[in-house]
């Protein structure tokens, strides 16, 4: 079996009295889509947050691609090859999408300590930054400043960053959340299709989206893991329509 | 098109100003408004393009000219070693206070920038051999391979100089890789780290780089009054630097020069009249701030 891209065990996050994230273990593999379900409160958003590297847990290790990386900085834990989205739009509003997605491609490359050059006209940024955008279907709005795009393109944006910097694994919070049905139709063929490139680790609430598109789901409440597999295993688990997603899905 | 030339217009007057028939007084308050500009400039990057509050600015400007002093009452003149020494020990400084300040944000930014500028300035003034707080004249201005270029006009045109040069390595700077990522984490810090980019160290180099420039400013400051005094390194210098900043504009650069002139111009010709001119100067900035949102330059910061 294939070393997973992401290995998470015995992770523990405590705040004060609440113990959001309660010794959870994952591994996401080559090629899948991982998808954390679970109410409100269940620690999906705390758990993406010690991935990602803003929130250190208190116990528990975090390997990425088999290197250790609980404790080390997110820049750092990106150029190992972690992408992310944010559960709130996330882009660079003054600058325009091919700019962000330049500036994406920038980061993968280590350049940043680079004064001299002019960076808009780096065809080496620009043609990787056009061929993300091209990807997740948004080179018609290159010129366009990211402030002005709809709610659904700057999540394709954010797609798009995520996608130009070749990631061994991206994190996903809720690439869904306020799109419309037509946006997430796109949306959900668009991660569909970017299983090829990267395994995607994908917090969502749409469980029509999640039972789509997860090969492996984890399911989250009040911090631990009740219940993991696979699709069809997790919509017959009776603690999870407990939990969850009630007896009627 | 306009917008493209206004940069070469500004350095075009300052350029003819001591060829016209406008007196000693105007040229001298002209060469005083380069000295700033350029200073302002430094601060545009950190402020304006990088977003990071820094309320210490005049403490780079004031090691610049201090280390003048100290070298000139050493007896070394050439600006072979003066320029070195004072960049050199203003970004050892901004590395310094940067890497503590950089640990908070905002208003906490604001104060520990500020709080390391006290004390340059009080450091300044416990310095005995060199005037305490009275400051220090010098003996001769700094010469450039033992000749004596900067003697009377002549320091005009090496600000002229300098002013130009700032301008370009700084437009250089902000259309770079290095640009594009500062200009980032003003925008959106947590993107910008989540893209694999470190962005404290971006935000430190360009404390450093600004505070090399500002050094270069101090030292042509301390030649033009042949003078230093704790003062260069007073809080309302500081704050003055941001004024000139936000008046012209942020991110703009060649804004920082309209700023800088409107408000030495504010504190020469006014301060004349009245000394009560900060408070129409003061009504004039919320004007500036509510109705000119892009500043004197009129650019939109990218």
């Amino acid at each position: 079996m294939a070393e997973p891209v992401l290995d998470i065990a015995g992770l523990s996050r405590r705040y004060g009295a609440l113990q959001v994230t309660d010794n959870v273990s994952l591994q996401v593999m080559p090629g899948r889509i991982h998808a954390i379900i679970g109410p409100n409160g269940a620690g999906k958003t705390t758990l993406i947050q010690q991935i990602f590297g803003a929130v250190r847990p208190d116990a528990g290790v975090i390997r990425l691609g088999g290197r250790v990386v609980t404790h080390m900085a997110p820049h750092r834990r990106a150029r190992l090859g972690l992408a992310r989205s944010f559960q709130i739009t996330s882009v660079l509003p003054d600058f325009t999408a091919l700019e962000n997605v330049a500036l994406a491609a920038q980061g993968h490359a280590g350049s940043s300590l680079r004064f001299f050059g002019d960076v808009g006209k780096s065809a080496e940024l620009n043609r990787a930054a056009f061929a993300a955008l091209t990807r997740v279907g948004l080179a018609a709005r290159q010129g366009v400043i990211a402030g002005r795009l709809s709610h659904g393109e700057k999540r394709q944006l954010e797609l798009a960053m995520a996608v130009a910097v070749q990631p061994r694994l991206m994190l996903l919070d809720e690439p869904l959340a306020g799109a419309g049905p037509e946006e997430t139709a796109r949306l959900v063929a668009l991660l569909g299709s970017l299983r090829s490139d990267c395994a995607i680790l994908l917090v969502e609430h749409d469980m029509d989206a999640v039972f789509q598109l997860a090969d492996d789901i984890t399911v989250l409440a009040l911090g631990r893991v009740i219940a993991q597999g696979g699709p069809d295993a997790i919509r017959a688990d009776p603690a999870v329509r407990a939990a969850y997603l009630g007896e009627d899905f | 098109m306009i917008r493209r030339l206004l940069p070469w217009l500004i350095f075009a007057v300052f350029a003819a100003i001591p060829f016209l028939p406008v007196g000693g007084f105007v040229t001298l308050v002209a060469g005083r408004i380069m000295i700033f500009a350029i200073a302002a400039m430094s601060l545009d990057l950190i402020l304006g393009v990088g977003g990071l509050p820094s309320f210490g600015h005049a403490a780079p400007i004031a090691i610049g000219a201090y280390a003048v002093a100290m070298l000139d009452a050493a007896g070394l003149n050439h600006l072979e070693y003066v320029l070195p020494a004072a960049m050199g020990a203003a970004c050892l400084f901004a590395v310094i206070t940067g890497s503590v300040a950089l640990r908070a944000r905002g208003i906490n930014f604001i104060m520990i920038t500020l709080a390391f500028a006290q004390m340059v300035f009080f450091a300044a003034g416990s310095l005995s051999d060199y005037g305490g707080d009275d400051g220090y004249s010098l003996t001769v201005r700094t010469d450039i391979a033992g000749q004596n270029l900067l003697k009377g006009g002549n320091l005009y045109f090496a600000s002229l100089i300098a002013l130009i040069g700032v301008w370009l390595l700084l437009r250089m700077i902000v259309a770079s890789r290095f640009g594009r990522a500062l200009s980032a984490v003003r925008q959106n810090r947590v993107r910008v780290q989540a893209m694999g980019i470190n962005a404290t160290a971006i935000e430190l180099t360009a404390l450093v780089i600004g505070a090399g420039i500002a050094a270069l400013a101090g030292v042509l400051l301390a030649n033009e009054a042949e003078f230093v005094s704790p003062a260069y390194a007073a809080w309302g210098r500081s704050g003055s630097l941001m004024v000139m900043v936000i008046l012209g504009g942020l991110g703009s650069l060649h804004g920082a020069i309209l700023g800088a002139a409107v408000v030495v111009l504010f504190e020469e010709g006014m301060g004349r009249y009245t000394q009560h001119w900060p408070l129409i100067f003061g009504v004039l900035l919320v004007l500036a701030v509510l109705f000119l949102r892009n500043g004197l330059a009129g650019v939109r910061r990218g």
